[in-house]
């Protein structure tokens, strides 16, 4: 049988972290009672009029420099008509002509064979990303017969990021999302967090065989989880090498990842092949962005938006900060993705250096063993801890200055995960667990253990 | 003059406005109202009066009462379109305009009538009825017009105002205000302007807010402004034009009121008339005022010259492709859902959307979704929408060569001809009838350059004809200062209403100067 090469493509929406919408000034919140953040334009009453939220074209711009895209200076918005109940307006406005940034690249890493000490980092190419607004939510009552549209979400600011299909599996997948999440975060342009719809996440996928054209592509929807995204992805590339092994076809449909039966299933098809009819809006100038260099003298600086300017505050972005991580510290590259792939646990992870004399190569141990475990134990986040890096910290330190075994350690640990609001050397009082640094103490009591234990003793001495 | 009074006291602005309420009755049978406001607008004169006794009014316009075409959101008042899909729909906030005119202390008397979603050319296709022009009813026509039988009614011959902006037209020309907002996307304001014998000025895109304006075309719908006289017209613009932020289309730079000089030597002045306006179907006299305008800025001293603006011809066509390419998706937003009619389907939100709309459009606006989004079809964008795209640059191109080389003012005809009879008029459909006339107006949007329909004279049945001038982008200052010299040498006659002269003599003469500046 002929290999297959899957090729799987993203497309990511990615909510803007914004006080207000991306044309209108209701506010931006997760969660607030239905219809309570719609405005007038929202809402599409006749006669309002768009107008363009600065803060979000600062968060794409951002995310367009940190994802190596060049910034079009010139990008244009345009409607895209369809009907449904959750588009008051009959059309979202959105960037399809000239997207604000083009052409970029997002690494990120991957271990082989689920084996923490063997990464590879790929590349996948961000063909662009574009300024679009968000629909509302509709919520199907079918026992009354009846569809609930809450317009809240309806206008949020959304960056559409798109990812060229050099992608091959769920777990490339889910690791380059992983990756634009962490960077998002990093950013502050967007909150990411894929359990409150501010990433959200389709995939293109199609196998074919090598040195032969692509092959047909399904589009999958209605993954809302990053495992739930590389089971999809796999699940979908299984099912299309099935097919065609079976002499079957391909259909260019969109399918919903069913996460309870862990498969793909093609969606009600309502109209078949959509023609969006897309128009540019004429209610929106064209968004020019300048540089340094094309920056005219006397703009009011309100009113126009520096690339460069925003180039100079970018903060470091996670590949940097692991780079530091490693070579400040020590640590393995390994363990400076695990660190900032928890959130907090990075900061911890200083904080409990700052405080203790032990070299941060033994701490990072403490953290990712110890701490990390437990956490997942017990579903905390980092911030959720019940020992403070500063009580960790004080620990490391007894067993630092060799007050305490490493074992003792442990258990003083554990107990302090009871959170009960002891100090670890009132912890290691109570058990009694110091450990003995005076050699004629010790000796002492290994006699007398030997003394105690007569038979034993002949029997070593004999061998 | 009539804020001069005010300001003198020798009338209140409560007297004005109650004048103004009791002469909208008597001429209810023009239907140039859809809703009159008269409590609120009561309200708003009491306050104005307050302002005049302690001596502190907000400007010229405070106690003035004006009309909005029922286009226009104002807060509270029904906003209707003259459509099913909005009867009963309140507007929860006022158009920037509106509020503008509010601000300065005017009084918002009621909603002017006008065609359905303002598509039409004649003021004869909204769900509330045609408009009635008054000078059906004057003394002028009625000397003119044969009865051709003795039990005929004499109703029945009773001509159109134009359109859209036909019920504002028809509010100003009768006196039951003083100024009156309506709207210009393709001539919506200049038609019905010179088919009622008032001013009608179309501002330059751009230069006044359509926020709250709900929208035909939105690249070339403007404000429109309807009022007596070419300097009540300045002061209205004045108070209105300017940024708004709430606007992204409106320009940033600072605009300041103008007064208009009052010009008398036009030895200066370089006037273009575009050869390709002169097209069939003109009536002769029509070109022969035409012509006779030339000839008076000629002998005034002006310079007078021929021009061509070749793409004329295209603009039609270019502009039917536009037009209703931005109506289909401008009316995408009337689902039912969210406000306006919705039908009693209960099958799925898609047959319900349907009936909505079937329910809430008349033939017209259904007509314009259905050719709008058949040229915005995937196969078919490119050789529609963008080709009249390229059309649209070169009309616009060549007004700039034509300004460029030392022209101006272009001085055109605004309409074929004086106002047809209704009967006359529903004989062909509105696409006919806008397509033959918005020929000589809607380049003007399409370019979005400011234009000004000035009465001119009475046609031999003794109806007004306009001529029109426009001017540059965001010259309205020289464009209304040549306007007002032309308004002075034709010296328009006053309309003669039989109703008004009955109604109450006061109100005449108050309003015999015809201006409030």
């Amino acid at each position: 049988l002929a290999p297959w090469v899957p090729v799987v493509g993203l497309e990511i929406h990615a909510q803007i972290s914004s006080n207000s919408k991306l044309f209108s000034g209701s506010q931006v919140q997760f969660a607030a009672p239905p219809n309570s953040l719609v405005s007038f334009f929202d809402a599409s009453l006749p006669g309002t009029l768009p107008v363009l939220n600065r803060r979000c074209v600062e968060a794409a711009v951002m995310t367009g420099l940190a994802l190596n895209c060049s910034i079009n200076k010139k990008s244009l918005f345009d409607r895209k008509h369809y009907f449904y109940a959750d588009l008051p307006a009959g059309y979202q406005i959105t960037q399809q002509r000239v997207p604000i940034a083009v052409n970029g690249s997002l690494s990120y890493s991957l271990c082989i064979d689920n084996k923490m000490n063997q990464m590879v980092t790929k590349t996948v190419r961000i063909k662009q990303i574009q300024l679009e607004q968000d629909s509302g939510k509709s919520l199907h009552d079918d026992t009354r017969s009846q569809t609930l549209v809450d317009l809240n979400r309806a206008g949020v600011g959304l960056m559409e990021v798109v990812m060229e299909p050099d992608m091959c599996c769920g777990e490339e997948a889910a690791a380059a999302v992983r990756e634009l999440q962490l960077i998002l975060q990093t950013l502050g342009s967007s909150q990411a967090v894929m359990a409150e719809g501010q990433l959200r996440v389709d995939a293109n996928i199609s196998v074919h065989h090598p040195g032969e054209p692509y092959g047909v592509r399904t589009e999958v929807k209605n993954i809302s989880s990053m495992r739930f995204l590389a089971k999809a992805v796999d699940y979908e590339i299984q099912r299309q090498i099935e097919e065609l092994e079976n002499g079957g076809t391909i259909l260019n449909e969109t399918r919903a990842f069913d996460s309870k039966l862990g498969c793909t299933v093609p969606m009600r098809d309502k109209e078949g092949k959509q023609d969006y009819r897309f128009m540019p809006e004429p209610n929106l100038p064209p968004l020019i962005l300048y540089d340094t260099k094309s920056l005219p003298a006397n703009m009011n600086h309100q009113q126009v938006i520096n690339i460069d300017w925003i180039h100079e505050r970018l903060p470091d972005l996670p590949s940097v900060k692991r780079e530091k991580l490693v070579e400040q510290y020590g640590i393995l590259p390994e363990h400076s993705f695990t660190l900032l792939n928890e959130d907090g646990l990075a900061e911890f992870f200083e904080n409990v250096v700052k405080q203790t004399q032990m070299k941060p190569k033994k701490v990072i141990g403490w953290i990712l063993q110890d701490l990390l475990s437990y956490l997942k134990q017990h579903s905390l986040s980092v911030k959720e801890s019940p020992v403070s890096s500063f009580l960790l910290a004080d620990l490391l330190n007894l067993l630092e200055k060799k007050e305490i075994s490493s074992t003792a350690a442990k258990q003083v640990l554990a107990e302090l995960w009871k959170g009960e609001g002891k100090t670890p050397l009132e912890i290691v009082k109570e058990r009694k667990l110091q450990q003995l640094q005076d050699q004629k103490e010790l000796e002492q009591i290994c006699q007398a253990v030997i003394d105690g234990q007569e038979n034993e003793v002949i029997m070593v001495v004999l061998g | 003059q009539v804020s001069v009074a005010l300001k003198e006291g020798r009338v209140t602005p409560t007297e004005l406005c109650q004048r103004c309420l009791s002469l909208i009755k008597s001429t209810k049978f023009l239907n140039a109202y859809v809703t009159i406001a008269e409590e609120s607008a009561l309200k708003q004169a009491e306050a104005s009066e307050e302002r005049y006794k302690r001596g502190q009014p907000l400007g010229v316009l405070d106690g003035i009462p004006i009309a909005v075409k029922d286009n226009f959101n104002t807060a509270g008042i029904e906003t209707t379109c003259a459509s099913n899909m909005l009867r009963g729909y309140i507007s929860p906030y006022n158009a920037t305009v509106v509020q503008k005119l509010l601000d300065q202390g005017a009084v918002l008397l009621g909603k002017t009538n006008l065609d359905e979603f303002a598509m039409g050319s004649g003021s004869t296709d909204g769900v509330f009825g045609p408009v009635r022009n008054p000078w059906s009813y004057s003394r002028q026509y009625k000397e003119k017009s044969v009865p051709k039988s003795h039990s005929e009614d004499k109703e029945s011959n009773w001509v159109i105002t134009g359109g859209s902006s036909g019920g504002s037209a028809a509010a100003v020309s009768s006196f039951t205000c003083f100024a009156a907002l309506g709207s210009d996307t393709g001539g919506s304001t200049r038609n019905p302007a010179a088919h009622c014998g008032v001013v009608g000025l179309k501002p330059t895109y751009g230069l006044m807010s359509r926020h709250g304006l709900i929208p035909l075309v939105n690249s070339m719908d403007v404000p429109g402004i309807l009022t007596r006289c070419v300097d009540d017209a300045a002061v209205v613009l004045g108070s209105l034009a300017g940024h708004d932020p709430k606007d992204s289309t409106t320009i940033q730079d600072n605009f300041k009121p103008f007064e208009l000089p009052d010009l008398t030597d036009v030895s200066k002045l370089s006037i273009g008339i575009p050869q390709e306006y002169h097209v069939p179907g003109m009536s002769s006299e029509i070109l022969a005022l035409w012509s006779k305008a030339a000839d008076l800025f000629q002998s005034a001293g002006a310079k007078v010259v021929e021009v061509s603006l070749p793409h004329t011809r295209y603009s039609i066509v270019c502009y039917h492709v536009l037009c209703t390419a931005e109506v289909a998706s401008n009316m995408a937003r009337f689902d039912g859902l969210e406000y306006g009619h919705r039908s009693d389907t209960n099958e799925s939100t898609e047959s319900m959307y349907a009936a909505t709309r079937r329910e809430g459009f008349n033939d017209v606006v259904r007509g314009r979704i259905l050719s709008g989004n058949y040229f915005l079809l995937k196969q078919n964008y490119e050789k529609y929408f963008i080709k009249a795209q390229k059309v649209r640059r070169l009309i616009a191109n060549d007004f700039v060569k034509v300004f460029r080389s030392g022209v101006d003012v272009l001085l055109t005809p605004t309409t074929l001809s004086d106002a047809a009879p209704y009967v006359e008029f529903i004989k062909e459909d509105n696409r006919t009838r806008s397509a033959q006339d918005d020929i000589l107006t809607q380049a003007a949007n399409m370019a979005g350059l400011p234009a000004i329909s000035v009465p001119t004279a009475l046609s031999e049945r003794g109806l007004p004809v306009g001529l029109q001038f426009i001017g540059r982008s965001f010259q309205e200052q020289q464009l209304l200062t040549v306007a007002k010299w032309f308004e002075k040498q034709v010296q328009f006659p006053m309309i003669q209403l039989e109703e008004v002269k009955r109604h109450d003599h006061d109100v005449f003469q108050d309003q015999k100067s015809t201006s409030f500046s």
